[in-house]
């Protein structure tokens, strides 16, 4: 996915897909994170009128989850499951190597803006712990070495 | 004449490399000008063996696993199409006694069908139930599901028959179907191997369900975590439109009911009913009170039915089989087989489908082999990041409703997390706050500054700080949180960290904390 610049036309054609649904909002904003890589703060007053809500109460609901970002996230989002199960076969250890090998701690962006890490509470591959995900790629069984090498993969290191 | 291979398209398979296998079996197919037909199945859920490849053969479907893109030749050359010996044959895949001790009624066909493929589901036993309920009134479809015994099987484990009766019997013009597929309890898989395995089996669960309550729209509330399944479901959803089984006239009926899936967005209380409700009316997701109950005032306020998907996915067994074949197996009020995730640290983690009352040992050590690391096991999380730790000195306990309540523990979802010696439970008792914390949906006082408060204490006692006063706060803390909840995400987080404390009491003491420290 290669998000694409602020574009009020695009923003419009995209709310006016789902606004008739019941219950469009979140079809919306997901239709408008996958258009952008994330909700442009722009969009919050188009989709208010749109769906007759105040501008807070869009916010109030971007805010609320997790997924919903208003900034552009890194080039690539990396993101370590902290579930129990992975948690049990070395997933802490597996978190803390990909912030030191990036440089950043969770929520945040290496310096470069290349990579995005961010913790996700399991990812249903518990059997095949520690599971992670690459810009929305599974990969179960991991170990430092082998993020790694991922990580070269990519072109990252 | 062509041969027949299957590689998982299931996302734990492609997890571990089944893509590049797949794509490294055609290859050398080509290569070597074999006629070979590749089919995607669902996985058998015997995640340790995957990727898994069979081969049908006249002797049957042949396995070999766990198999990687550069075994291929290998594989060719010991001549794997016609069952040939190689180091990962493990034989005919139905008599790989994990698989075959099971009794897989709502797990039935995954891993055995193509799950897009609508004649391989008919075929397989697919859409008997829907037919079975359309000979019959709505309240005798409803009849059946309370005969059955069947409890939901998203954690609270209430009695779907009398949910069930009390949407048919709500007034309203307007009802809906709300699958609840937000599976957010770590350690949990059983809901995305039914919808990327055998999507049509949850389809024909609401269908019969909407029937029964006079449902004509249903939705499938989806974690954004689950993109593959999300896939699979979108394109059963087309096939089951166009093959009539959705629509304006299901199955020739001459009644409607349309399904539509639906995103979450990262937020784990959406998996709580009220909340999820919310949600799909695109709001946070808060917690409602109840009442009203759901069941009379859900979805935009109408009669909604909210069912689990391995809930709903039961239902076409029961329709088919008849009540009377579910209801006999299990223990006294646990009736029929629990769909059980094994993982964690255990050697063979697992989907394992056997009727209630199979002890915990029998998972952990007949199934599951004991700890990956072969260190002995420690404790077992069992029920998602809410449920009781269960020290080795209760192995022997059965998987039972009650029983487990009766020990403080609950099953849940049916999911069993292992850990082997080297777990340190203060450190997951802290882990189950800071998630209640992160995770909270603010409503209510004892929920979201409780567990932030309770993430200060851990931190006190995991560095050794005035421990003693700590934990005595941490008890107080966990009742006032386990009664002044609205829901179970406050009301719970109590049981992982109480039960840490009481059966580990050794992990939260000064000298425990003075060797993490050292
Ligand atoms: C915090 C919280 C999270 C929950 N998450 C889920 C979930 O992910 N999936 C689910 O089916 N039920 C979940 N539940 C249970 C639902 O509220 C509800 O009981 C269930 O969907 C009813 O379906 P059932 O009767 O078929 O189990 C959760 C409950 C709470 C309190
Ligand atoms: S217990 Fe927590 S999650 Fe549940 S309603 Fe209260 S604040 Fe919200
Ligand atoms: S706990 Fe990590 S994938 Fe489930």
């Amino acid at each position: 996915m290669t998000p694409s610049a602020w574009d009020e036309t695009t923003v419009r054609r995209v709310i006016d897909a789902h606004k008739e649904r019941p219950g469009a909002l979140l079809p919306i904003l997901h239709a408008l994170q996958a258009e952008f890589g994330h909700v442009p703060r722009g969009s919050v007053p188009l989709i208010a009128k749109a769906l007759d809500r105040s501008r807070a109460e869009i916010h109030g609901v971007i805010g609320f989850y997790p997924h919903f970002r208003e900034q552009a996230p890194g080039a690539h989002v990396l993101q370590i499951c902290r579930g129990e199960s992975c948690l049990a076969m070395g997933g802490e250890h597996l978190a803390e190597h990909a912030k030191e090998r990036l440089g950043c701690e969770f929520h945040g962006t290496r310096a470069d803006g290349a990579v995005t890490l961010e913790p996700v509470y399991c990812l249903g591959q518990c059997g095949c712990s520690p599971a992670l995900q690459f810009d929305g790629e599974v990969y179960g069984r991991m170990t430092p070495a082998r993020l790694d090498e991922l990580l070269r993969e990519k072109g990252l290191v | 004449m062509s041969v027949t291979v299957y590689v998982p398209r299931d996302s734990s398979a492609l997890a571990v490399g089944a893509e590049a296998l797949a794509e490294a079996i055609q290859r050398e197919a080509a290569q070597r000008g074999v006629d070979l037909r590749l089919m995607r199945n669902g996985s058998r859920g015997l995640f340790w063996l995957e990727p898994l490849v069979e081969v049908a053969t006249p002797a049957g479907r042949i396995a070999y696993g766990p198999v990687q893109a550069q075994d291929v030749p290998e594989l060719f050359d010991a001549g794997f199409l016609a069952g040939g010996a190689h180091p990962t044959r493990l034989g005919p895949i139905e008599q790989i006694p994990y698989l075959q001790s099971q009794q897989r009624l709502t797990c039935a066909r995954i891993g055995l069908i193509d799950p897009l493929d609508l004649d391989d589901y008919l075929a397989h036993g697919g859409y008997r139930g829907l037919h079975r309920a359309l000979e019959h009134a709505p309240e005798e479809i409803v009849a059946a599901i309370t005969a059955s015994g069947l409890r939901g099987r998203g954690g609270a484990a209430f009695p779907a028959g009398i949910k069930w009766n009390t949407v048919r019997e709500a007034p309203g013009n307007v009802k809906y179907v709300v699958a609840n597929a937000d599976e957010g309890d770590s350690g949990s898989f059983a809901d995305r191997l039914i919808m990327e395995g055998d999507p049509f089996a949850l389809i024909e669960g609401m269908t019969i369900a909407a029937l029964a309550i006079g449902a004509t729209q249903g939705y499938i509330y989806l974690r954004v975590e689950y993109p593959h399944a999300h896939a699979t479901l979108e394109r059963a959803l087309a096939t089951a439109y166009r093959a009539g089984y959705l629509g304006a006239d299901v199955a020739g009926s001459g009644k409607r009911f349309d399904v539509e899936v639906r995103l979450g967005a990262g937020a784990y209380v959406c998996g709580e009913e009220t909340a999820l409700l919310e949600s799909l009316e695109g709001k946070r997701g808060m917690v409602r009170s109840k009442p009203p109950l759901p069941a009379l005032r859900g979805l935009f306020d109408q009669p909604t039915l909210v069912n689990n998907v391995l809930t709903l996915a039961t239902v076409p067994y029961i329709l088919a089989e008849g009540a009377e074949a579910y209801q006999r197996l299990g223990t006294a009020r646990s009736r029929g087989t629990l769909p059980i995730q094994l993982a964690g640290n255990i050697a063979r983690p697992g989907l394992i489908e056997q009727p209630f009352g199979i002890s915990l040992r029998e998972i952990l050590y007949d199934y599951g082999g004991g700890s990956a690391t072969g260190r002995p096991l420690r404790a077992v999380q069992v029920g998602g990041p809410l449920g009781a730790y269960v020290p080795a000195a209760h192995f022997d306990l059965p998987l039972d409703y009650e029983v487990f309540a009766a020990q403080g523990a609950v099953l849940g979802h049916g999911s069993i997390v292992a850990f082997d010696d080297t777990v340190d439970m203060a450190r997951m008792a802290r882990h189950a706050l800071a998630f209640c914390a992160a995770e909270s949906c603010g409503k209510c006082t004892p929920c979201r500054l409780g567990s932030t408060r309770g993430v200060e204490v851990m931190d006190d006692v995991l560095a050794g700080r005035q421990v003693e006063t700590k934990v005595a706060l941490l008890r107080d803390l966990g009742e006032t949180m386990r009664l002044g909840s609205l829901c179970a995400l406050g009301g719970m987080t109590p049981y992982p960290v109480l039960s840490a404390l009481e059966h580990f009491p050794e992990d939260f003491t000064a000298a425990a904390a003075r060797s993490r420290l050292g």
